[in-house]
């Protein structure tokens, strides 16, 4: 039991970084985002769907910020004046809500996959 | 101070639903506030440190240093926990039997104490750092208006730490025979949704695949951002529409703990101090 659980896992991961491989080699589209003075620029960001997908989030506020999506499952910390990279997708059509978990009133976004 | 408030009690929920579960799981363990305590102590020192090199950890590993080190933690919470549930196993009934007449070697150094405290340590590691960097960003943007930002973190502690206080309080009210199965369930819970959530950050760092986005989807039901999602989220991994990957690092987690528990429980030839022990508590059962 214990032995074929192992193996599972290490079929797995196998798998696991075989896609890996797979998706780094198709290069992904990169999309950009900015935070300055609490605000997400753009706040709508449309990108294609059923792609897979690299957002580059750039804090331009001396402050960190921590981007965070329910929909879009995604959770990172950003230091100020940092940067992030966070990759999503294949997304299904559809509105990804967002927002900067800190200053919730003000960074909002969402990104439309179509 | 109220949205201070509110994004700090988010952040302390969690650590302190884990330590509410580790306090009962050790419940008669001699000098257990020392251990907890001292793993609150180590896990906000680690905090610190994790948010003064947040830009650094952020950066490593090609931009998703912190999806690593936040899956690292969890796992490694995972595979403590795990070995926590498999001593049970073995001693847990002696345990229950009695919690005065448990013996001294039970009481003091065999169990595995450290294991929890490092748990403990992990869980308010994880969650604290996120809350040092708010704070600090709080404190840094707007210096005037410390006293509201301290009156709003203190308050968001101090609900939290009465949510992990009233779990607590509620688990101490099951009988003492039945605690530590109780604890232990809630134990092999936690450690599930934490596989599950380390599962989440590598898929979020693309070392892992999600096998499928959204398996199921009950946010209509009980929404990721309400209390009661969140407080499903802490003790057993909930989330409204996990990946499938979250899934499967779930049911391996579930499974491989109670399986090595069966495993370690069994009286075997092989064995034979546990068989002793298996025979002595038939005799016990006999007689009385």
């Amino acid at each position: 039991m214990k032995k074929s659980l192992t193996s599972l896992l290490l079929t797995f991961l196998a798998l696991g970084a075989g896609f890996s491989v797979a998706e780094a080699l198709a290069a992904d589209d990169t999309f950009n985002l900015t935070i300055k003075d609490h605000r997400f620029e753009p706040a709508q960001l449309d990108v294609p769907a059923g792609k897979k997908l690299k957002l580059i989030v750039r804090n331009l506020d001396p402050t960190p910020e921590e981007f965070e999506s329910r929909d879009l499952k995604r959770e990172k910390v950003i230091a100020g004046k940092g940067q992030a990279t966070i990759s999503i997708g294949p997304l299904k059509p559809g509105t990804y809500g967002f927002v900067g978990e800190f200053h919730e009133s003000t960074a909002k976004g969402q990104i439309v996959a179509k | 101070m109220l949205a201070t408030a509110i994004i700090v009690f988010r952040e302390v929920l969690e650590a302190a639903l884990v330590v509410s579960i580790v306090l009962a799981a050790t419940r008669g363990v001699t000098r257990r506030a020392l251990w907890v305590g001292g793993g609150v102590l180590g896990g906000l020192l680690g905090a610190t440190a994790v948010a003064w090199f947040a830009e650094a950890i952020a950066a490593a590993a090609s931009g998703v240093g912190q999806e690593l080190f936040n899956a690292t933690i969890l796992f490694a919470a995972v595979i403590m926990l795990g070995w926590h549930n498999i001593w049970m196993s073995r001693h847990g009934r002696e345990l229950a039997k009695d919690l005065k007449n448990m013996s001294a070697a039970i009481r003091s150094g065999t169990r595995p104490m450290h294991v929890l405290a490092a748990v403990v340590a992990m869980a308010v590691l994880r969650e604290g750092s996120e809350l040092v960097l708010f704070l600090y960003g709080v404190a840094a943007s707007a210096p005037n208006e410390a006293s509201g930002m301290l009156a709003g973190a203190l308050t968001g502690i101090g609900i939290g730490v009465a949510v992990g206080a009233t779990l607590y309080l509620g688990l101490l009210r099951i009988p003492s025979s039945r605690l530590f199965a109780v604890t232990g369930w809630m134990i092999l819970l936690l450690a599930a949704g934490m596989a599950s959530q380390g599962a989440a950050f590598l898929v979020q760092a693309d070392v892992l695949p999600a096998l499928g986005q959204r398996v199921w989807d009950t946010q209509g039901l009980i929404s990721d951002e309400g209390i009661v999602g969140r407080v499903l989220h802490a003790l057993v991994g909930y989330t409204a529409h996990p990946d499938g990957i979250q899934v499967l690092f779930y049911l391996i987690t579930l499974c491989g703990i109670l399986t090595l528990m069966k495993i370690v429980n069994a009286p075997t030839r092989a064995n034979p101090l546990a068989g002793a022990a298996a025979a002595a508590r038939g005799m016990q059962n006999h007689s009385s």
